[in-house]
């Protein structure tokens, strides 16, 4: 029908071909890109959920039905290190919005016509290898390391003094990790606020304190609710700082999944440990954006 | 460059606030700032120091001397050669793969109104913020389930979906400031869609492009989490370096980190001071 209606209208209706290409053309754009990731990342998870539902060992194989049994006793079983990787996630969030926060401010805000210069040199660090930068994290903060040793010897710290094998070191490392995830969001917003909004603060004689209270702070709360995200749930996730920096007591749930994984192939209770985790970010994203939420989160 | 404009605008009003910060305590902010800087690169010093060092066991953890003899070889090792070689390779290859992919996906959202528009959308924000772990086991469970043999190709494939989201992003960034008019006109004129894209299009938002697979590189170079789930018995350098520490790290991967970092500096500050030298030009384009 439509091609007689088009044939009918006359030479300015372009040809059925050429309708017909441009109706599809975005679902061909996105076709490749869209099916790549349905095929490697949508499907996974599919796959992760059934798998955690079976039973079995790597010897006789695994079946599917609907063990449920997996769930109860990973969440049983592995307590404290669901709860350390809060602990320590959460923690490292923390002390990468107190380091980052002020040095965005000064960096958009005062850093004058140096501000690119100083964006880049902040993030130049992160060009190094991540598992590099994390084994030099080790390397200082060893207890007779670089930093310690010359203390230690002047005795300024006692000998037992130690900050690596702690949660301490832990905690550090994860917020020196995830660092650009929370520096780049807030600094954009914070460049992108119109400065006359400042101005207009200043005339109305509010003084420094107040003009960042009042103006900066709530117009830069999208990018803080951004890098709270980037930042946290990678950082709770994360098992390489646990592994090169914290001690015995210091587990947290990634490392847990990786080893079921690839030590004990214990593949039914490594998917459904890796399932609660994900539900559980999932729930506590979704309360996050309930109680602070901003309608961008990653949105240009 | 609206932001360049409201900057020149403001700078009378900015000084006239400077002046008066200069009394109370205007060293701290960036005495902070300097000091987020001074521990940002801290352990990069550490590794840089670390690739002069003349140690003699397995462990390169304290300070014995200076030498140079690790940049004399850095290769010697040759499975940290041929990982580092791998780990090129399957960068390479998930770069140009998931830029193609990921700026297709951008000018899809930016041309067009379809059918699965917001679908789309959240899955590659959720790809952004889902956690590695989860991932890595998932596509693993998948691999395992489908018998796929784990190895580069896998790698590969890991790789590429994990940088679609990064570059369809990064893209779409620059699109937001683009005229769609331009495209109009071009096809007025009678350019064909492809005409339109390499002639039009193209040159407009290769600047983002660029970006987008850089940046692709980077995340998929630096990849540990994901890749070594999927990655079987192949080594990447991380893996490798990751690896070693049990067994002691040699100096020459403070020799590869160094070298990865000064051409991670090299090729951003060559980067940008190209943009800057673009929008200087671009600025006098339109006084003039």
């Amino acid at each position: 029908m439509q091609a007689v209606a088009a044939a009918g209208a006359g030479p300015r209706k372009p040809a059925l071909r050429v309708r017909f290409a441009r109706a599809a053309a975005p679902y061909l754009l996105i076709l490749p890109g869209g099916g790549w990731l349905f095929l490697f990342f949508l499907l996974p998870i599919l796959a992760l959920a059934v798998t955690s539902l079976e039973s079995g060992d790597f010897i006789a194989g695994f079946n599917f039905d609907w063990n449920v049994g997996n769930y109860t006793f990973g969440l049983q079983l592995y307590s404290s290190q669901f709860l350390h990787s809060i602990e320590y996630g959460g923690a490292a969030t923390i002390v990468a919005f107190l380091v980052a926060y002020p040095a965005a401010y000064w960096i958009a805000f005062h850093a004058g016509p140096r501000k690119a210069a100083y964006l880049l040199i902040v993030l130049l660090p992160f060009f190094v290898s991540f598992v590099i930068r994390t084994l030099s994290w080790e390397t200082l903060l060893a207890d007779y390391g670089p930093l310690f040793k010359p203390l230690k010897d002047a005795g300024l710290l006692p000998g037992d003094f130690r900050v690596l094998a702690t949660p301490v070191a832990v905690t550090g490392g994860l917020a020196y990790t995830f660092f650009p995830f929370m520096m780049l969001p807030i600094f954009a917003s914070l460049e992108k606020i119109d400065r006359r909004l400042v101005e207009a603060a200043e005339d109305l004689f509010a003084n420094r304190f107040e003009v960042f209270r009042r103006v900066i702070f709530p117009l830069s709360l999208p990018g803080v609710f951004a890098g709270v995200l980037l930042t946290g749930i990678p950082a709770v996730a994360d098992y390489v700082n646990q592994d090169l920096l914290g001690g015995v007591g210091t587990t947290m749930i990634g490392r847990v999944i990786e080893e079921q994984f690839e030590v004990d192939i214990n593949y039914p209770l490594a998917a459904s440990l890796a399932f609660i985790f994900m539900v559980g970010l999932l729930a506590m994203l979704l309360a996050y954006q309930r109680i602070f939420g901003t309608k961008e989160i990653l949105s240009d | 460059m609206a932001g360049q404009a409201a900057l020149t605008i403001q700078a009378k009003p900015q000084a006239r606030v400077r002046a008066r910060r200069f009394r109370v305590g205007a060293w701290m902010l960036p005495g902070y700032t300097h000091l987020v800087i001074l521990w940002l690169f801290m352990p990069i010093f550490v590794m840089i120091l670390f690739a002069f060092n003349d140690t003699h066991g397995k462990y390169n953890l304290q300070w014995t001397g200076f030498t140079l003899k690790w940049f004399e070889h850095p290769f010697a090792i040759p499975t940290l050669t041929s990982a580092l070689v791998s780990s090129l390779s399957t960068a390479t290859l998930g770069m140009l793969i998931s830029t193609v992919l990921g700026t297709l996906i951008a000018l899809a959202f930016h041309r067009y109104a379809f059918r699965g528009r917001t679908i789309l959308d959240s899955i590659l924000i959720m790809n952004i913020a889902a956690s590695e772990v989860v991932i890595g086991s998932a596509l693993l469970t998948l691999f395992i389930a489908g018998n796929v043999p784990l190895g580069f190709l896998t790698i590969v494939l890991a790789q590429v979906m994990f940088s679609i989201p990064f570059v369809a992003v990064t893209v779409r960034a620059r699109l937001a400031g683009f005229d769609p008019a331009l495209e109009e006109a071009a096809e007025d004129l009678g350019a064909s869609p492809i005409e339109t894209f390499m002639l039009v299009t193209l040159p407009i938002i290769f600047p983002g492009v660029i970006a987008a697979a850089l940046l692709a590189f980077a995340i998929c170079l630096d990849d540990y989490v994901i890749t070594s789930f999927v990655a079987g018995n192949t080594q990447t350098f991380p893996l490798w370096v990751y690896g070693a520490t049990r067994l002691g790290v040699p100096p020459q991967v403070n020799v590869i980190g160094t070298f990865i970092f000064l051409g991670g500096c090299l090729i951003s500050v060559t980067f940008a001071a190209f943009r800057t030298w673009r929008n200087s030009q671009l600025a006098r384009e339109a006084q003039a």
